[in-house]
């Protein structure tokens, strides 16, 4: 006798749940009762289980227990795990394709016309002559510590993933602007991804793709890393002045006008924060992603913990920390430039 | 007199909340303001506005904040909505607009300047000047000239590759006006346009509307809560009051017959002498008469008779008009129309009483 019988009986469910009742597998909960024996005290209220799953199955056989969920879960994503890849695998295939080919171009381009060419991007990009010399001066460093070619790998794979999240998350961050539905849509899917333990979400992801293949990690790094890159969108053209935007409408602006030429541009300041956010995220996560295959750094990060290497593991750490400055640097001064040019 | 009418509001009402529809039939049937708050939870915007707004003329709304006259102001090129009534701009409906009509009419009609300048910060000076030409698809080359043409007009020579941050607040509101010009729309409205401003480049950008104005004859409606500006800029002036119409009419004859104790309130701050004119005080009369001290012009502020009389109550002036007398002045009337007057039974007030 279990403690809810009386639930079902009191419903008249009693011969749906002995219906066919072939036992099903013991809980551990069962076999312990059963090895001690079936004269069982009886019961008093401070033994009153909670009504669980498992606690309503011992009172009805055909009541599922709860390991059926995280089972059904499992066979229902196996279920349509073809089905999904069939239509995920040709759209996320040029994702495969850019990693790969940004892996081949960093890696192919010897250091002395790679290393003139990053710093020439920092120039532009920033500016600023000491960042130069700063950004010269880390590469030489990872360099001269045969650290070279996995700094490059990862920092292609940060490079493609960034400038993918960019390009998605820009249009989903104005799609929200312009809406309260989308953005109350979308807000608890950002809160879910930028929570989600990072782990979480390469499960159902190495059962969708095969681990060999760069779409892999390149998801799962984008996923994690697209978040603030749209939310500092969607503020950064929410926040934009109001008389401004009633300035442009008096004038007759289209609204594809108003985005372009106000809104995008008055946003800049915080679209370049989110972009920051991006990179930085990309490269946490992209140390996550060595696990399934994703080369660079983060791979000698995994061999020191797995092989207990200490000095492997360190280097590659602190090797890590110099590419996050560098990036952080080099975005940041960007975005001082854009703050400099159209502050009120 | 009516042909030259370029704007009409008739009847207009906004009820801002939930359901205006809704609340516009309680207001209908004859609820006020603050009940309709109350019971209802909707505001009363704007109650059963009407007014006329002469082509080439400045129409001045004057009310303190919350009066509504930026929301009204804001209807005619239907940044808001209204709930009920027209809106009439060259004998057309803009309520009727489809969003095209509504857009040919914000770039081609009605040009508007803001009370916090509203430039676009990332660009130049000239680019915010050119900005409404731009939006209507001309080329940089062609609009370049035109833009630079009115910031030179309204004084900003060489200053075009500033950026807006760069310039003080009375130069940024000049490239608000440059702006405005540049669209080349005969309707210009001023939301509070120079609020922001200190009182010395106040003056000076009100000097800068007179003189463009003399030239240009735009139709200005302009929006303040400073009586002094309005009754310097105004040819018609409408006076608002928790969203109704409390009196409008020619600036002289509000400041002489007052017809709310609102009003009152607010004309009895003001130096009279600097804003009444001969012709509003004078006795209307061809006659010659003896005894007269001298010539002066209607449109003279009575500041200025006071300074030529010296203070001799005694005396009377000629009143001229283009070299011809058409009244007569004493200062004994003057010193009269100095001292504030009680607003006049007909006042609203009086009315609902």
């Amino acid at each position: 006798m279990a403690t809810y019988d009386f639930l079902f009986d009191r419903l008249g469910l009693r011969d749906w749940c002995e219906a066919g009742s072939s036992d099903g597998p013991m809980s551990m909960a069962d076999l312990i009762g059963k090895s001690q024996g079936g004269n069982a005290p009886a019961p008093s209220i401070w033994d009153l289980p909670f009504p669980s799953m498992d606690a309503l199955n011992d009172a009805c056989p055909n009541f599922p227990q709860a390991r059926e969920l995280t089972k059904g879960l499992e066979n229902g994503f196996l279920s349509i795990k073809d089905g999904l890849s069939l239509f995920l695998d040709p759209i996320t295939q040029p994702l495969s394709w850019s990693l790969e080919a940004a892996l081949w171009l960093f890696q192919t381009a010897p250091w002395w016309i790679m290393i003139p060419l990053l710093l020439l991007v920092v120039q532009l990009v920033a500016r600023s002559v000491k960042l130069v010399g700063f950004v010269a001066l880390s590469i030489g460093f990872l360099a001269f510590i045969d650290h070279y070619d996995y700094a490059m790998q990862t920092l292609a794979i940060i490079f493609v993933c960034a400038a993918i999240c960019v390009l998605i998350g820009v249009p989903i961050g104005i799609a929200m602007s312009r809406s309260d539905t989308v953005q109350k849509i979308t807000i608890p899917i950002l809160d879910m991804l930028q929570t989600l333990p990072p782990f979480v979400y390469l499960i159902p992801l190495i059962f969708l793709f095969s681990v060999t293949e760069p779409k892999l990690y390149g998801i799962a790094i984008i996923l994690y890393a697209i978040v603030p890159v749209i939310r500092l969108t969607n503020l950064g053209i929410r926040l934009v002045d109001e008389e401004v935007i009633e300035a442009a409408d008096a004038f007759g602006m289209t609204s594809w006008q108003k985005l372009t030429g106000v809104q995008v541009p008055l946003a800049l300041p915080n679209i370049m924060a989110g972009v920051n956010q991006t990179i930085m995220m990309s490269l946490a996560m992209v140390v996550i992603a060595s696990l399934v295959s994703a080369p660079g750094l983060g791979v000698l990060v995994l061999r020191g913990i797995r092989n207990l290497e200490l000095g492997v593991g360190l280097v590659a750490g602190l090797g890590i920390v110099l590419l996050a400055v560098v990036l952080d640097r080099v975005t940041k001064a960007a975005l001082a430039r854009v703050n400099a040019a159209q502050k009120h | 007199m009516s042909d030259d009418i370029k704007i009409s509001i008739r009847n207009l009402y906004k009820v801002f909340g939930a359901d205006p529809q809704a609340a516009m039939e309680h207001v209908r049937a004859g609820m006020d303001k603050a009940d309709l708050l109350e019971q209802h939870g909707h505001v009363l915007g704007l109650k059963d506005i009407n007014v006329d707004m002469r082509a080439g003329k400045i129409t001045v709304i004057m009310g303190l904040s919350g009066s509504g006259k930026s929301t009204l102001i804001r209807h005619l090129n239907r940044l808001i909505e209204p709930t009920a009534g027209e809106v009439i701009v060259n004998g057309e409906d803009v309520l009727a607009y489809n969003e095209e009509q509504l857009r040919r009419l914000r770039r081609e009609n009605m040009s508007m300047v803001f009370q916090k300048f509203a430039l676009l910060p990332h660009r130049t000076v000239l680019e915010n000047a050119g900005t409404p030409l731009e939006v209507r698809g001309v080329e940089r080359h062609e609009w370049e000239d035109e833009a630079q043409k009115w910031l030179n007009r309204v004084g900003l020579e060489g200053q075009d590759n500033q950026y807006p941050h760069q310039l003080s607040g009375g130069m940024q509101q000049r490239v608000g006006i440059a702006r405005a010009l540049t669209s080349n729309a005969d309707i210009m409205l001023m939301d509070e346009a120079f609020s922001a401003l200190d009182p010395l480049i106040r003056t000076d950008m009100q000097d800068l509307l007179l003189e463009l104005q003399e030239e240009l004859h735009k139709t200005v409606v302009f929006i303040t809560h400073d009586l002094d500006e309005a009754l310097k800029l105004a040819d018609h002036l409408v006076i608002l009051k928790d969203g109704e119409v409390v009196q409008q009419g020619e600036p002289q004859h509000i400041l002489l017959h007052p017809n709310d104790p609102y009003i009152l309130d607010f004309i009895s701050d003001i130096n009279r002498a600097r804003v009444l004119r001969v012709r509003s005080v004078m006795e209307r009369t061809g006659e010659p008469r003896a005894n007269i001290a001298g010539d002066v012009d209607a449109d003279d502020t009575l500041e200025s008779v006071i300074a030529l009389s010296e203070g001799e109550t005694g005396l009377s002036y000629r009143v001229l008009r283009n070299g011809k007398q058409v009244g007569i002045l004493s200062v004994k009337n003057l010193v009269r129309a100095l001292v504030p007057t009680d607003a006049s039974d007909e006042g609203i007030r009086a009315r609902a009483s």
